[in-house]
């Protein structure tokens, strides 16, 4: 049996009554040897769990920053098997940082999902989550999955009423990704306060943890989250300092992804120790 | 007259699918209104009251229904090609589905009428859509004009500078037209564009999808609006020969003006179905949108089908001359009609459809869009070929009046 990284992560924040620190960066962006460099500094300036997207043509669900992302990324030629590669290689020198793949479903398709999964798993993955994959369509995923020990991260979302969040719950493992705003990545932030009734509400159906993302871009808005939920997931803001710098022909894209990185991780960890919790 | 046993016209199944094509891929967000969507149109599909205002429209503001039209000149000018060619006798008779002559001049309307009502009784009030020729972006402006919605079109900025004339029409019809400048910039785009505005605005908004495309039900209730097309028709060539035609042919994009002519003759075994796919500067140089021909089974714009892509997974651009043609996709009814052998799909290139935009000018007196010139260029390859007793029905989906600065610029023509 195959330790469990992310459950052991979320045990290790929840004993420490903090959240954890959930960030996005697309594989190969904005080249791929920089990128492995990225993944470090992630971890290095206080990520708790790392989201790597595999770059797709067409993210339907993404806003300008991420398309951004994922085209510098296939310009640069990245394949699935290169990101299933820089996997292995963050895998070689860091055996605890819960490490998943999120992206659509026609490269897994392509790939093919038992392939996929038996590949990923060797890696060094943890789990997947795959944003155009319902729970109607995932059997062609999930059996292969399951057989791998790699988790199914499932979508929450403020359209995902009563009725149907027991089909999302289904199957679902590893984390609850509760997308706190109807929209694309990147777009405006939820409210502190439809947040906390958002969790509340999850929380009384699964015992999962909840992570909560879409429109986290700065140490205010994560911490704020951060007092509620159990991990905080910042993706755009994080991939727009990678763009910037990459136009700027920046030298130190690294170093600029940690600084911000760092002032994340600061707010996550101090958020509900912080005096002014009802900021 | 021989039935196929089991229908081919019972699909898709309860999950939306059509054998392995079809489904609904989308993000969490959207589905709830998916399936809200389908709830809504089985209620409408058994309400009288909406068939009524639907056939309604169709007769008196769209024009319908559309004629049958017997092309003599273009029959008797490719028999003539046959009996040059030493097979006197040969010739099939042509007839054209003129669904040009529909209000906005194509298909498209058939379709928006069909969703807008839909829209209407689901409290929605505002309107999005994509489009690549402007077609259906103009019959949705169209639609939303007539029934007072705000109406936000997307469009690819490659297809804004190729179709002027009907970007400048949707502005006249209220329409919003934003242009999308991700990725080829065309219709894949525009309705990844569109899709995104759908998840930000999922409380207010029907997306009217304008081919018979995307997560289920639209396969499924674009193609039912269509089906108009193959209903009339088949009552009319009933009625001008007494029997079913041979040979159905259509031009594929997406495919809805042909599964609307095809789906209601599925059943008849002995009529035979061409679909025509675009094949750009030709299948070899890999610039073309035959997406069945050249393309392989993936999943994209919510549902799984038959797509140009590399061999990563990768969505690759499509080409045609034709901006409603240029999608790397194809809905999902025509992958299963495909992959079961039902419909025989060909292609047209951009200068087999010039060749067909020329001759139907010269000989019928009708200036076609660029769309239905690929399934005219299939007439032209197929009618000499066969006997002279033989029944073509082709499906003239649009007029040409939005292709003429395209077909200026191929013909060294400065307007």
């Amino acid at each position: 049996m195959k330790a469990d990284r992310l459950s052991a992560r979320f045990a290790a924040c929840a004993a420490q009554d903090r959240a954890a620190l959930v960030t996005f960066v697309t594989a190969g962006d904005p080249e791929p040897a920089i990128s492995a460099e990225i993944l470090a500094a992630l971890v290095a300036n206080g990520a708790d769990i790392v989201e790597l997207g595999m770059p797709f043509t067409d993210p339907m669900a993404d806003g300008p920053a991420i398309q951004a992302g994922n085209l510098r990324s296939l310009a640069g030629g990245t394949k699935l098997r290169d990101v299933l590669a820089m996997v292995s290689e963050f895998r070689r020198s860091d055996n605890v940082t819960p490490l998943i793949l999120m992206g659509y479903f026609n490269p897994i398709l392509h790939y093919g999902p038992a392939r996929f999964a038996a590949d990923a798993a060797a890696a060094g993955l943890d789990g997947t989550i795959v944003v155009d994959l319902p729970p109607e369509e995932a059997a062609e995923l999930t059996p292969s999955l399951g057989e791998h020990g790699l988790h199914l991260i499932r979508l929450a979302t403020p359209t995902t009423d009563a009725a149907r969040l027991p089909q999302v719950l289904d199957g679902a493992s590893g984390f609850l990704y509760y997308v706190a705003v109807a929209g694309v990545t990147g777009a405006n932030a939820a409210t502190a306060s439809d947040v906390a009734a958002a969790v509340a509400r999850l929380k009384q159906s699964t015992k999962l943890p909840i992570a909560v993302g879409f429109g986290v871009r700065t140490p205010e808005q994560a911490a704020a989250i951060a007092r509620h939920a159990d991990a905080v997931v910042v993706g755009s803001a994080i991939v727009d300092t990678i763009g910037n710098a990459a136009t700027d022909r920046a030298n130190d894209i690294p170093a600029r992804v940690g600084a911000l990185v760092a002032g994340l991780a600061m707010a996550v960890r101090s958020a509900r120790h912080s005096k002014d919790k009802a900021a | 007259m021989n039935i196929h046993s089991p229908s081919l016209r019972s699909g898709p199944d309860e999950r939306g699918h059509f054998g392995q094509f079809g489904g609904r891929y989308v993000a969490e967000t959207l589905m709830p209104l998916i399936l809200d969507l389908e709830t809504h149109y089985r209620a409408a599909q058994a309400d009288p009251a909406f068939e009524a205002e639907f056939d309604d429209l169709l007769k008196n503001y769209v024009g319908r229904p559309s004629p049958l039209y017997f092309a003599e000149s273009l029959t008797r000018h490719l028999a003539k090609l046959a009996a040059d060619a030493g097979q006197p006798g040969n010739g099939a008779k042509i007839y054209l589905k003129r669904d040009e002559l529909n209000h906005t001049g194509a298909h498209k309307i058939n379709n928006c009428i069909g969703q807008i009502l839909l829209a209407k009784r689901m409290g929605k009030t505002r309107i999005i859509a994509e489009t690549g020729a402007g077609q259906h972006g103009v019959a949705t402006a169209t639609v939303a004009a007539r029934f007072g919605l705000p109406c936000v079109i997307y469009m690819g900025s490659r297809d804004i500078e190729r179709q002027a004339p009907n970007v400048f029409r949707m502005k006249l019809l209220g329409a919003e037209v934003r242009a999308v400048e991700s990725g080829s910039k065309t219709l894949k785009d525009a309705m990844n564009e569109a899709l995104r505005d759908w998840v930000t605005n999922v409380h207010d908004t029907f997306y009217i999808i304008g081919t018979a495309a995307g997560p289920h039900p639209y396969p499924e209730l674009v193609r039912n609006f269509q089906s108009v097309i193959g209903r009339e028709a088949r009552a009319q060539i009933l009625e001008a020969e007494g029997r079913l035609p041979d040979v159905l042919v259509a031009a594929i994009g997406g495919g809805s003006n042909a599964i609307g002519l095809f789906h209601p003759f599925l059943d008849d075994a002995d009529v035979r179905m061409v679909g025509v796919e675009a094949a750009g500067h030709g299948l070899a140089t890999g610039e073309h949108a035959a997406s069945l021909i050249g393309g392989s089974p993936g999943v994209l714009h919510g549902n799984k089908t038959m797509l140009l892509q590399d061999d990563d997974g990768q969505i690759t651009e499509a080409h045609s001359i034709s901006a409603g043609l240029d999608y790397p996709g194809i809905g999902p009814e025509h992958a299963w009609l495909h992959a079961i052998g039902r419909v025989d799909y060909q292609s047209a290139t951009d200068d087999d459809a010039m060749e067909a935009f020329k001759l139907l000018c010269k000989v019928e007196g009708i200036i076609p869009a660029l769309e239905p010139a690929h399934a005219m260029a299939a007439v032209m390859r197929m009618a000499p070929a066969m006997a002279a007793d033989r029944l073509i029905i082709a499906n003239m989906c649009g007029r040409g009046d939005k292709d003429i600065f395209t077909v200026a610029n191929v013909l060294g023509v400065k307007l």
